[in-house]
């Protein structure tokens, strides 16, 4: 395998487990519903495994996974999706937040409500992974080309 | 001037104890906040949650609920803070190139 840091041993570590601790994020962001888990937690496993792989390979080759130039924008638009679903919630005839009231075609009731809540830790899993991978970046110094 | 500040948190600490005495022991069925209907005559919301929180959403975790259908305005205030430090760190320390 071609190697893009000093260390083989470690870049080669992080680049297998990186993807195991992120599978475990979508896990336990599914997992939500059923148990212990949601939204913040998996987001935070989410980050870990790309910080983790900011860390082994330097902030300039992990750049193909995550970019620096689009965590805020995505952090924004995580928080956005959130209070979307409750605005169009409004806009459907219900109060702010009532899932109940979503125009989805084909579902109505307590499984409109399922899917609402689903949707909402969707837009925490995305504000709080790249939010956490944004602050990692800004106190770094990264994000503008010639750093590492 | 140790000599007060040693003696003021003895007593908020002796006060404190006091206070926690009054508490009712965890899980106690008479307590006021595991009844159906509160002291005060109005419903008590945990006994709620735990009557219709499948019934209105068809999701077995009742903290999930909670969390993001009951008190989901709440939630959206987390996330409000998590991207406002995140737009903290962004006009502090990011570095224009």
């Amino acid at each position: 395998m071609i190697t893009q840091t000093q260390s083989p041993i470690i870049e080669i570590a992080a680049r297998g487990l990186a993807p195991f601790i992120q599978l475990l994020g979508i896990y336990v962001f599914f997992h939500g519903h059923y148990g212990p888990g949601g939204g913040f937690q998996g987001g935070v496993l989410l980050a870990a495994g790309v910080l983790l792989l900011r860390m082994s390979m330097g902030s300039v080759h992990s750049q193909a996974h995550v970019s620096s130039k689009k965590t805020v924008a995505l952090c924004a638009l995580g928080a956005f999706i959130f209070a979307a679903t409750g605005i169009i919630a409004i806009l459907g005839g219900g109060e702010f937040m009532d899932y109940h009231y979503l125009p989805v075609p084909f579902l109505e009731g307590p499984d409109l409500r399922y899917y609402g809540i689903l949707f909402v830790e969707l837009g925490i899993t995305m504000a709080v992974m790249t939010g956490l991978v944004a602050i990692y970046d800004d106190v770094l110094g990264i994000g503008h080309a010639g750093t590492n | 001037m140790k000599a007060f500040q040693f003696l003021l948190l003895a007593v908020l600490t002796v006060f404190l104890f006091y206070t926690v005495m009054d508490m009712p022991p965890r899980g106690d069925l008479d307590a006021p906040a595991s009844q159906i209907v509160s002291p005060a005559d109005s419903q008590v919301a945990g006994a709620y949650y735990i009557k219709y929180a499948y019934k209105d959403t068809h999701t077995p975790n009742m903290v999930c609920v909670v969390l993001a259908d009951y008190r989901s305005v709440d939630t959206l205030g987390e996330v409000v803070v998590v991207f406002a430090g995140v737009m903290t760190c962004f006009f502090i320390l990011r570095r224009r190139p």
